[in-house]
């Protein structure tokens, strides 16, 4: 349904579970993709299994000047850069009462800052090119809050907040901005998890299962396509049922 | 007028729809030609890219007319 031959994308944290899968569907529909993320390994992998259309873009997105630069890299590698998902994220989960500056600063660094600083870094070109859509990956926990992620949880919902207040400065350039809200998804983040944790989440969700990588990368592909151009500002909650927002 | 005022006149007329005898020396990108604070942002990397020039942040808030622009312009190329 969704044709996006002919554009370029930017994915980061694409070594990642939902990353991959987000790459992998985007590349599906015809986009050129950029994978960004910080193991070079398992972005190699990838790129070899999506075959042309592929680049590989290391970056560490704790770095400023690096993330600063990679905008211009995926357009040197790419010719452009239409759609930017900001997917990558890291968490330092620490109760509140004994959370150190620099776990809640290098959260906010990688997940919040950078994703700023991205969406400036692309916004130049895409205004030039009256078309873009930029797609952020947010949490449930931003929405809901969490125990234990008091920075994780304030990164995401900053996200948010971002996200739409760059829908409202440029939604009459034909840019759109949107979220995507994951719940709990079944990846390397989430396989850290005991079995009896596990058991708990999942009795919390209607759905009574974790969601899929591909699940969030359906709803990735959609705000990147586009017949999304009237959707901006959105946060679209994938997560089971969990939290309906 | 000399050749970047024509030039950049061409830029004003095309970025932000007026008619040509609007944009006179003292016009007022925003309060006169009916431009929003995205629009200025635009009209000044529309004239680095035209001039192949850098106008930095700070010096792109004094350029509010068009005869600021020219001026601007003028001295930087």
């Amino acid at each position: 349904m969704f044709d996006l031959t002919g554009k370029n994308a930017l994915v980061t944290g694409a070594s990642g579970g939902i990353g991959g899968a987000i790459a992998t569907a985007l590349h599906g529909a015809g986009a050129t993709v950029a994978l960004s993320g910080t193991r070079v390994e398992p972005l190699e992998a990838l790129a070899a299994e999506l075959g042309e259309r592929a680049h590989v873009l290391p970056c560490n997105l704790s770095d400023g000047d690096a993330v600063d630069a990679l905008p211009k890299q995926a357009v040197e590698a790419m010719g452009s850069v239409d759609i930017l998902v900001n997917n990558a994220g890291i968490t330092r989960d620490q109760i509140f009462m004994r959370m150190s500056d620099e776990e809640w600063d290098s959260v906010i660094s990688v997940n919040l800052t950078s994703t700023m600083r991205l969406c400036r870094g692309v916004m130049r070109p895409m205004m030039k090119a009256r078309w873009g859509r930029i797609i952020n990956i947010s949490s449930i926990v931003g929405a809901t809050g969490n125990p234990g992620q008091v920075n994780y949880a304030a990164s995401k919902a900053g996200m948010v907040g971002l996200t739409k207040s760059i829908a409202y400065e440029v939604a009459s350039r034909g840019i759109t901005a949107n979220c995507v809200a994951p719940g709990f998804i079944a990846t390397a983040m989430t396989d850290k998890l005991t079995d009896d944790q596990k058991d708990k989440i999942n009795a919390q969700i209607p759905a009574a299962r974790m969601g899929t990588p591909e699940e969030i990368a359906a709803a990735v592909l959609y705000l990147a396509a586009p017949e999304a151009g009237y959707t901006t500002g959105a946060t679209i909650h994938v997560n089971g049922g969990m939290a309906m927002l | 007028m000399s050749d970047v005022a024509d030039r950049v006149k061409k830029i004003v007329v095309e970025h932000l729809g007026v008619e040509e005898d609007k944009v006179t020396e003292s016009a007022s990108f925003i309060d006169d030609l009916g431009a929003d604070s995205l629009d200025t942002v635009e009209l000044v990397m529309a004239f680095e890219e035209e001039f192949g020039i850098e106008i930095p942040d700070d010096a792109a808030e004094t350029i509010q007319t068009f005869g600021d622009a020219v001026k601007f312009i003028s001295e930087a190329v």
